[in-house]
């Protein structure tokens, strides 16, 4: 007969110095090694998708964009673009690329963001200072854009909230140029690291058939050679008139995913200079009276990935449903594929890689009442009887009798 | 003033719980101690552990979820200790209000642990920085 022992867990969360949020990784481990990983979630869930049926369609977008404060401009953008669908709305062209900007200064701020916090994950915050002081200019612009840092609420239906000024476009050229050359210097120092080359690469490998049957997105699938990507696959707001490169590389450890995210941010800086070049003069929204009956789909390629928004309107103010599927929804579960086999030191980095986003995520919470068992004294007694045995059994330990001594 | 009250007005070491929020907060916590607004000159430093902590710094509703695990933090941080409720949602649950999964706001998910808790609600949605860092030094010079 195989004797097994039972494994060792390594519970992570769901107060992790290291994260910013609550999540719980159970791992099962072998010495170092990781040979399970179990992921418990729901403790963000705020219930989301229940109270934006008891919303109006122009309250949502302030509510969608609180669903993930770093997807602020994603999430609302999805939403709308599905109710646009149902009122069969004609976007103004200044809308569509006032749109496009400030989804790209999120993006920019975001990958910044990952890569400070990737930095910060291995114990190299120099990286982790550097990348969130570059970040910061890009703050300030969405800030004067949109009066906020973040939580910006700038779509509506049918258009923007706020246009962007004609004189603000030389000031947000000159702050772009300074991001660019301090990314510029960031992406070359962290490319030709050798510590980060030999802390990260080969690190939390996600092949390229397990990105495909785990259906992952955005700078996860493409870090392992799945060039996918919203704005280009199916073009919203302005990306089809604009001029620029799905960045994919083909590794699919956390190297190629810094990687993909730091070219991403150069991309980023070029859409939103030629945008604010091309801005076109005009209105930035049209007034929708009413939604009519009917369901739209939206979708947009949030910093993390494609994130989906299902609204179905039965001709009232509010909708009658409202489905939202966020990236880390499917990143999350790839870490069976990234995770399992890792040494231990390598797993809170792999499962920082997608950039997940719980807040995202949570969109469904477990509560389970009934099940609950209450041991008294005697029987948790017998228990520990019983495992000791167990344990004795499987090890072949030699029967042990109190007479003997 | 007594000395646990003087020392901890000292290099105030901070933990971070979040009880369920979009992650603005606590970006922007984490923001605080980056060179733009860097907190660490102060001595305020994020610790990984409320054991060692003088102060928690609370963001997010108070999830169900979030709700026990919150008590069960306050317990374990030394008294006294001060409580930051950062963000419309911890100050009092924001636009979430009347969730079926909210068991906030945060202020009385903790005064049920300790009446005498001392709370100080900084608002914004997210605050900024700035506003965090004036919300510690009004509570500092007040106790």
């Amino acid at each position: 007969m195989k004797k097994t022992l039972h494994k060792p867990i390594l519970a992570v969360g769901p107060f992790h110095p290291l994260q910013e949020e609550m999540e719980f990784f159970q791992l099962t481990v072998d010495g170092e090694t990781v040979t399970d990983i179990d992921v418990r979630i729901s403790y963000n869930h705020r219930g989301i998708e229940k109270l934006s049926e008891t919303l109006q369609f122009d309250q949502i977008p302030f509510l969608v964009s609180r669903i993930c404060g770093i997807c602020s401009a994603s999430h609302p953008l999805a939403y709308i673009q599905a109710v646009e669908e149902i009122a069969g709305v004609a976007v103004p062209e200044r809308a569509r690329y006032v749109r496009t900007i400030i989804n790209e200064l999120e993006r920019i701020h975001s990958h910044l963001l990952w890569v400070g916090l990737g930095g910060h994950f291995i114990g190299y915050d120099t990286v982790f200072m550097w990348a969130w002081k570059y970040r910061e200019p890009v703050l300030d612009l969405l800030e004067e854009i949109t009066g906020n840092r973040n939580n910006y609420g700038n779509v509506r239906v049918g258009g923007c909230r706020e246009d962007i000024p004609d004189e603000m476009v030389p000031k947000i050229l000159k702050e772009l140029d300074k991001v660019e050359k301090k990314t510029d210097m960031l992406t070359k120092a962290v490319l030709d690291d050798p510590v980060l080359h030999a802390r990260l690469k080969g690190v939390g490998i996600l092949s390229k058939n397990d990105a495909v049957s785990f259906a992952v997105t955005g700078p996860t699938a493409r870090g392992s050679g799945v060039a996918i990507d919203v704005r280009r696959d199916d073009p919203y707001a302005a990306y089809g008139d604009l001029d620029w490169n799905v960045i994919s590389q083909t590794e699919g450890d956390v190297f190629a995913k810094a990687v993909v995210r730091l070219l991403e941010t150069f991309e980023s800086i070029k859409m939103v200079r030629e945008a604010l070049k091309e801005l076109p003069k005009g209105p930035i929204a049209v007034e929708v009276r009413e939604i009519p009956p009917g369901e739209g789909c939206g979708h947009a390629e949030a910093p993390r990935g494609e994130t989906f928004h299902y609204i179905r309107s039965d001709g009232g103010n509010r909708p009658t449903r409202h489905k939202v599927r966020a990236p880390s929804y499917v990143n999350v579960p790839s870490f069976k594929a990234s995770c399992i086999g890792q040494h231990v030191a390598d797993v809170t980095l792999t499962l920082a890689a997608v950039d997940p986003c719980y807040s995202c995520t949570e969109r469904l919470a477990v509560v389970d009442g009934h099940s609950a068992v209450i041991h008294d004294y005697e029987a948790l007694l017998q228990m520990s009887r019983e495992k000791t045995a167990r344990i004795k059994k499987e090890i072949g330990a030699p029967e042990f009798k109190l007479e003997d001594i | 003033m007594s000395v646990k009250i003087w020392a901890l007005k000292k290099s105030v070491w901070v933990f971070h719980v979040n009880t369920g929020a979009c992650n603005n907060c606590d970006i922007e916590i984490v923001n605080m101690l980056t060179p733009k607004y860097d907190v660490e000159r102060f001595g305020i430093k994020l610790v990984g552990s409320p054991r060692h902590a003088d102060a928690l710094l609370v963001t997010g509703v108070g999830t169900e979820q979030a709700a026990i695990r919150l008590r069960e933090v306050y317990r374990q941080t030394p008294k006294p200790c001060a409580v930051f409720l950062v963000g419309a949602c911890a100050c009092g649950t924001g636009i979430f209000k009347g969730g079926y999964h909210v068991a906030g706001p945060v202020d009385e998910i903790i005064r049920e642990v300790d009446p005498d808790a001392i709370i100080a609600y900084v608002p914004g949605c997210p605050p900024k920085p700035e506003a965090m860092i004036s919300g510690v030094v009004k509570v500092l010079s007040a106790i």
